[in-house]
């Protein structure tokens, strides 16, 4: 155990050596990807020039949902993002060598080809969450300061969750990478936005078949404490460890089937 | 042109795959613009109907003109594989422009249609009455698609001077989603900014086709200022390669 860390640390040493040994253009790259995410600020900043409600949230409340979201995501993708990179692994015939080491096949992925210029995009979402949650109108007691807290990592977990089962189908469709934008990517930008601007379908899949609800939604209701308009109790942004540890349970068992199926092409 | 249209319809299911994620986005952002029409605020330069067209017609077009991607270029001028392209009987940049037109052909068949049914399942959509502004809304988008490679072109080409172009290419993708109008329709902005936006390239490769066909402002003089654009960026491309040209030295083999 000691000495399977000792290597996944060393590993994680030397892609902190190559991005350092590039030192500009990785500066270059991290604030891109920060300013990158800030985008949507800007977004969100336009739309509130026009309106001064958004599913019945202020402009504080939504700036705190995609802090929520953008800080979450920010982390899952740093520290499992690379698992996109999947089907071209599987392509070049990467991925059977992987197989054959004694280390575990997820961890590798992760580590081996770690994008460390995404922390700028964990940054700028950090920096947003707590510029958000500084200007909302909230009295600072203990448990107020554990739920932001907590919930960042479980809703980080709960994205990690998701990249893994949805780059799972590149074990079956070659080309299914893009489809896993869909809830990745597309689950980032869902949960940037307070539940109730969405349609029921929509809402259905993408904040309960897929938790994105739990990321940003009922954290932010339970930290202002507002009466949810969906009419769930207020307790609610306080299941986001339960919801967490579910998905892991459902995306591990996708995984493993996958990998199981899994035949080299033999390249 | 045919050749490009053949190379991309022969992956249809990761078509299948752009054309469900870029739906799915076509959702979420409708849903965020739809608040614009609720409550007491209704100050908007888009009707609802033209607000939801803008919406999937974005989407759609987004893979036709082809705002993410596109570097294969590049890597041909590090890897040197540019010294065949640059010796072949052709001018480059048309036998490149004819890939592109080709492959835009396909992206409309293929990525553009489905979302645009969606779009028309799932919401009032505004459609233009006069078949003239169909046609016109085609020119531009084709205009569009032009402009796209030609801004494309000349990144791919700073390969001669940088060998590696991915801080250019990241910059041109960090500045497209706002200023082309995909994200957010142009009119959204504060007046200067609006003023500044459409000094630059940008939202020539998306708001302009959009506009034209929601017939918002006139389409004439929108594909005016597409055609100026489109000769600009067209010229400046090509004397970029003729610069280009003179960095290349082939050593033998």
């Amino acid at each position: 155990m000691a000495d399977t860390l000792r290597v996944y640390a060393g590993i994680l040493h030397a892609r902190w050596r190559i991005a350092m040994s590039y030192r500009t253009s990785f500066a270059f790259e991290i604030t891109g990807q920060a300013i990158g995410q800030l985008t949507e600020v800007v977004v969100i900043a336009l739309l509130f020039t026009r309106i001064r409600s958004m599913g019945g949230f202020d402009v504080t409340a939504v700036l705190l949902m995609y802090g929520f979201s953008a800080a979450c995501f920010g982390l899952a993708d740093t520290v499992v993002g690379q698992v996109e990179k999947l089907p071209q692994l599987i392509r070049s015939g990467e991925l059977d060598a992987m197989l054959i080491r004694p280390l575990g096949l997820l961890p590798q992925l992760c580590l081996l080809d770690i994008q460390l210029r995404r922390l700028g995009r964990l940054l700028s979402g950090l920096l947003i969450l707590g510029v958000a949650a500084h200007r909302a109108p909230i009295d600072w007691t203990w448990d107020r300061f554990l739920l932001v807290g907590l919930c960042t990592v479980t809703g980080a977990v709960i994205f990690s969750a998701i990249f893994v089962a949805a780059c799972s189908i590149s074990f079956w469709v070659v080309e299914g990478s893009e489809l896993a934008n869909a809830v990745t990517y597309g689950g980032t930008a869902f949960a940037s936005y307070p539940l109730t601007i969405y349609d029921r379908i929509l809402r259905r899949l993408m904040a309960y078949v897929l938790p994105g609800a739990f990321i940003s939604y009922y954290p932010t209701v339970t930290l202002l404490g507002i009466r949810d308009p969906l009419g769930l109790p207020g307790w609610f942004g306080w299941l986001g460890p339960v919801v967490a540890l579910l998905s892991c349970l459902v995306a591990g068992l996708i995984w493993r089937t996958a990998v199981r199926r899994y035949r080299g092409t033999g390249s | 042109m045919r050749a490009g249209f053949r190379r991309y319809s022969a992956y249809r299911q990761a078509a299948l795959a752009g054309v469900i994620t870029n739906s799915v986005f076509g959702l979420i952002r409708a849903a965020t613009l739809a608040t614009l029409f609720t409550g007491a605020t209704r100050s908007s330069e888009y009707t609802p109907q033209q607000m939801s067209t803008y919406v999937w017609l974005g989407q759609g077009l987004l893979s036709v003109v082809l705002l993410w991607g596109g570097w294969d270029f590049a890597e041909r001028i590090r890897t040197g594989h540019v010294a065949v392209d640059l010796y072949r009987p052709w001018d480059l940049q048309a036998a490149l422009l004819a890939e592109e037109i080709g492959r835009a052909g396909y992206a409309l068949a293929l990525r553009f249609l489905p979302p645009m049914i969606i779009g028309l399942a799932l919401s009032e959509m505004y459609l233009p009455r006069d078949p003239l502004i169909w046609l016109l809304f085609l020119i531009s988008a084709l205009l569009s698609v032009v402009i796209s490679f030609s801004l494309r072109f000349m990144i791919n080409l700073a390969a001669f001077w940088l060998l590696d172009i991915r801080g250019p290419a990241s910059m041109y993708a960090l500045v497209s989603n706002l200023l082309t109008g995909l994200v957010l329709p142009i009119w959204m902005f504060p007046g200067w900014a609006q003023t500044a936006i459409w000094a630059t390239p940008f939202p020539y490769l998306l708001q302009a086709p959009i506009d034209v066909f929601v017939e918002h402002g006139s389409p004439w003089r929108l594909l005016g200022a597409q055609l100026l654009v489109t000769a600009i960026v067209l010229g400046a491309g090509r004397l970029m390669l003729r610069r280009a040209e003179h960095r290349l030295v082939v050593q033998g083999g």
